[in-house]
């Protein structure tokens, strides 16, 4: 591992921020620390840079523990959520400010600056002030300016934050190729799970203070291990006792008393009035509750035994509207048990129909 | 949110404010100027080039200087500890910073008579190195620091606050030290709001009558300050020449007043995010 955390405790007079926390980066990678705010997500990144430091526990960077080591020794680049570029700078005197302050050769640090502005595609905008970029450019020079005195580890801080949904993306995939290309070993924060699925080689999932669970993006979302993730990840609806449903109450489930779960959109089939339906004894009665169109597909909100749940509903299928009494099968759910999570399918249906059949 | 002037209770409004300027503010002044004229330009030449206006003069500046340089210091030093760090007694010490401007001068002067005074606690110590503080320079000094104080950190704790600590962090994560964090990134930040609090202190450091008049003792050619001249002057009923040194103190604030202007365009130009 790369960089690694042992057992990191942190307080915040009676508020613990990290709780146990331990995980590790391979070499290269790009991670994501995910969480909703106030999960401490941003606390354990200070602390890998040095911005605080852990009550108990240990850092590891490139094998040699950091703990005492004042940030600008440990190598890194961080990026900051509104970027904090120096505003009474140029973005050339902003870029090449790391190297300047480690006494780098005026003519070695100018040739460095060029190269990252390069990097960023803005050359020719060296002599600008922040306050005269955009905020998709902000974010580029932040980025080269963390890059310029070669770190080994880049930590970035909700670094699409304070970017309108327009530039995001194209901004996403832009860092992600830049990251790759240069073989950096980045961590980032978010609190957005489709931009950690979408960017990240692992995401760490935070709760809490604590690490709720760590794996690849599919992993993640395929099998999510805790309740806490089924419910984070994907756009799932709680659900109160699956014994309710149909197909979920048998020992073919092989569950015992009331367990809570939940349920993703794509584990429902909603039928079309007069569609036949495949396996009549699991299906169940449900009022539409409203419709939205989103291009591709028409979200349907509806009410299933007092329970509001999501589902997609195809185009090409006759359509249906707010108040409509429909049929629906769920195919399969995520059931709680003793704070880990278990997929199970409906028993009528057995493993043919699998929501995750594929494998990345 | 502006409506042009046209309703009644716009032209009452807008009478009544001029009038009472001209009445309470530019009527006083033109006397000034008048009644500093009145003898003709040979007596009021006279009177300032006297040696005591001189010599007055010349302390009053001496203590803004100072007044102005410590404060400068101590001001930014407090409002930079004030909104940087976490310490204990940290909002007794924001209190404590205003107390010049809650007290009245008359009371601030008393306390340093007390203190360094014949009297004083500190006066054995004093004696003993052979240090005089009340009723010379160094006692004007002390009254117009005390006076002032407030200005620097008041005006320069908001903004830094405002400002946040990002852009100090990102420089300390990549290795700058503290004067060039100061210099490069904290220093821009403040500098029009620096200017404006050494342009105010100025002016009230320059005008201070109460605290120093009684640490002064009124020592002619010695511990007498512009204010306590005019003071003086007009006592023995010299008209003329108090007028005259007083239409230096004026000639002064509108000096101030116009700079402090100028500043406050610039503040709200940067704050505007016009000027780079």
């Amino acid at each position: 591992m790369y960089v690694e955390l042992r057992g990191i405790n942190k307080h915040f007079g009676a508020y613990q921020a990290s709780r146990d926390v331990s995980f590790g980066i391979e070499e290269g990678n790009l991670a994501a620390l995910l969480g909703p705010s106030g999960s401490g997500k941003t606390t354990i990144l200070r602390m890998i840079a040095g911005l605080e430091s852990p009550d108990s526990g240990d850092i590891f960077i490139d094998g040699a523990r950091v703990n005492d080591l004042p940030s600008s020794k440990r190598g890194i680049g961080f990026v900051f959520q509104n970027y904090a570029l120096f505003r009474y700078m140029t973005v050339f005197d902003n870029i090449g400010f790391g190297l300047s302050v480690q006494k780098t050769p005026r003519a070695e640090l100018a040739a460095r600056v060029e190269e990252l502005l390069r990097l960023i595609g803005m050359e020719g905008m060296e002599r600008r002030y922040p306050a005269q970029l955009s905020g998709g450019q902000k974010q580029r020079v932040a980025f080269a300016r963390a890059l310029a005195p070669n770190p080994r580890l880049l930590l970035l801080d909700e670094p699409f934050a304070a970017i309108d949904a327009k530039v995001r993306q194209g901004l996403r995939s832009w860092l992600r190729g830049m990251i790759s290309r240069l073989g950096l070993t980045s961590i980032f924060v978010t609190h957005d799970q489709a931009e950690a699925i979408e960017v990240a080689d692992e995401i760490i999932v935070t709760n809490a203070g604590r690490v709720e669970q760590k794996g690849r993006p599919v992993e993640l979302y395929k099998s999510p291990a805790t309740p806490f993730v089924a419910r984070f990840v994907g756009d799932s609806a709680p659900i109160g006792d699956i014994g309710r449903l149909k197909g979920f109450d048998g020992a073919d489930a092989d569950v015992s008393g009331v367990v809570s779960g939940a349920i993703r959109p794509e584990f429902i089939k909603i039928f079309a009035p007069g569609e036949s339906v495949q396996c009549e004894s699991a299906v169940e009665a449900a009022v539409v509750e409203s419709v939205i169109f989103r291009g591709d597909a028409l979200e349907v909100s509806l009410i299933l035994k007092d329970t509001r749940l999501s589902a997609r509903y195809p185009l090409e299928k006759e359509t249906i509207a707010a108040g409509q009494k429909i049929r629906a099968l769920v195919y399969c759910l995520y059931a709680f048990e003793g704070g880990r999570t278990r997929l199970l399918h409906n028993a009528c249906l057995g493993r043919q129909h699998d929501a995750y059949s594929y494998s990345i | 949110m502006r409506t042009k002037a046209n309703t009644w209770t716009a032209r009452a409004l807008i009478g009544a404010s001029v009038l009472f300027i001209l009445v309470m503010l530019a009527l006083p002044l033109a006397m000034i100027l008048s009644e500093a004229l009145h003898a003709g330009w040979s007596a009021y030449w006279k009177a300032i080039s006297d040696s005591y206006t001189l010599k007055a003069a010349h302390l009053t500046l001496t203590a803004t200087a100072a007044a102005v340089v410590l404060n400068a210091v101590f001001g930014l030093a407090a409002a930079w500890a004030i909104t940087r760090f976490e310490f204990p007694g940290k909002r007794l010490l924001t209190t404590i910073i205003d107390i010049p401007f809650a007290v009245s001068p008359v009371i601030a002067g008393l306390v340093f008579i007390l203190t360094f005074g014949r009297l004083g606690w500190m006066n054995p110590i004093l004696t003993a190195y052979d240090i005089k503080i009340v009723f010379a320079t160094p006692g004007i000094v002390i009254a117009t620091v005390f006076i002032t104080f407030p200005f620097v950190a008041r005006e320069i704790i908001p903004v830094l606050e405002a400002r946040g600590n990002d852009e100090e962090q990102a420089a300390a994560l990549m290795g700058a030290g503290f004067f060039t964090i100061f210099r490069k990134i904290t220093f821009p930040h403040i500098r029009w709001a620096l200017l404006y609090s050494v342009i105010l202190c100025t002016a009230r450091a320059m005008g201070e009558f109460g605290a120093v008049s009684v640490v002064s003792g009124h020592l002619r050619g010695k511990t007498n300050t512009l204010p306590l001249h005019v003071e003086i002057l007009y006592n023995e009923y010299q008209f003329t020449a108090a007028f005259a040194v007083a239409s230096l103190l004026a000639a002064a604030a509108i000096v101030i007043l116009v700079a402090r202007n100028i500043v406050e365009y610039m503040v709200k130009k940067e704050d505007g995010g016009h000027v780079r």
